[in-house]
């Protein structure tokens, strides 16, 4: 037996191990990480009312030209709670980001409350009563923020509640590719 | 006559208790399409076969129609309305596919990052193959190469002899 044959004996053993570590990495995978369709995407279209007005609605094409952070809550979201302080706190320390609010699927006036008595991080609140803008943004639940660039792009999203660690983490690398 | 009564109650007692638990496993499976109205009995079988295949964003592994989650909910709506809007099945699904990626298809499209996936196990199939046939290949020409000098002269010597050729003729006959 030469020494070439010999090494063939190898090649099922580096497949096993590939499959093991392959395995491994899917038992690991955060679900939460599944990449969202409408990266790289623009912001789709809407028209809606704002929380403290519903005269007055925001559209898609009216928010063009700043950094948006679009968060996706409700007071009906125990993580949206939790996340709400540090909202508050973030949105202080980035004055030059427009936060937008999108309450999903919520009692207009339970909302209202919610923000007179816990502060406000967002330059506008947009109403989403039956969820079809979260439809169109392709949101599973409550929390969720977007990051949309100055021409109107969905350049991030992320999936469950922020603080300040997850904000330098996460947010921070990617907004400062836009500036 | 009273106990006879008395018996005769809890037996009806039982029967309706056994009635409406029976109701209770029947019913709710049903629930969630017997409450739409639909305009024909196609569109009633697509919203059927759709909410069946997609799969709830949510959830890991669960459709629509069997997932309570408020965004399964939400997206069972949007498929009756857009199949009462007169919208294709393939129209619905791309749109969802638009919204919610890859994820909410069961099964996979084939392209760039799936080739791996619908072709790995048949190129792995055949990578084994070829693997068990060239160790059979190598272990035949061992097996024919340790044969000792004194066992090729046996062999050589049944050989000459027409041990051997008897041997098959008289097999070729009997059978």
């Amino acid at each position: 037996m030469n020494s070439s044959h010999r090494g063939l004996l190898f090649i099922p053993a580096g497949f096993f191990l590939l499959m093991l570590l392959l395995l491994g990495k899917a038992l690991f995978w955060n679900q939460r990480e599944i990449p969202s369709a409408l990266l790289n995407r623009p912001l789709p279209e809407f028209s809606k009312p704002t929380l403290d007005n519903p005269n007055q609605t925001i559209t898609a094409a009216g928010l063009r030209g700043d950094i948006l952070i679009m968060n996706v809550w409700a007071t009906w979201c125990p993580p949206c709670h939790a996340e709400h302080p540090h909202l508050v706190r973030i949105s202080e320390n980035e004055p030059d980001l427009v936060f937008v609010g999108v309450n999903y699927k919520d009692d207009a006036e339970a909302a209202g409350e919610f923000i007179n008595t816990r502060g406000n991080p967002f330059a506008y609140i947009l109403t989403d009563v039956d969820g079809k803008l979260g439809i169109e943004l392709g949101v599973r639940g409550a929390p969720e923020t977007f990051v949309v660039d100055r021409e109107g792009f969905i350049r991030f999203k992320y999936e469950g509640a922020i603080d300040e660690n997850v904000w330098q983490e996460k947010f921070v690398p990617v907004i400062s590719q836009l500036n | 006559m009273k106990k006879q009564l008395k018996r005769g109650c809890r037996l009806v007692k039982a029967l309706l208790l056994l009635i409406s638990f029976s109701l209770i496993s029947v019913f709710p499976s049903y629930a969630a399409i017997e409450e739409l109205e639909f305009s024909s009995k196609e569109d009633r079988e697509r919203y059927k076969k759709l909410t069946d295949e997609l799969r709830c964003p949510m959830c890991m592994n669960s459709n629509l129609s069997g997932s309570d989650a408020p965004i399964a909910a939400d997206l069972r709506e949007e498929i009756y309305s857009q199949i009462s809007k007169g919208n294709s099945d393939a129209e619905i699904i791309d749109f969802m596919q638009a919204r919610y990626g890859d994820f909410i298809l069961y099964q996979p499209p084939l392209n760039k990052g799936t080739l791996l996936l619908w072709f790995g196990p048949i190129i792995l199939l055949l990578l084994g193959m070829l693997f068990i046939r060239k160790l059979f290949a190598r272990s035949v020409n061992n097996a024919i190469a340790a044969l000792s000098p004194a066992e090729e002269a046996q062999l050589q010597a049944l050989l000459d002899d027409g041990f051997i050729n008897e041997k098959t003729n008289s097999l070729k006959k009997s059978s």
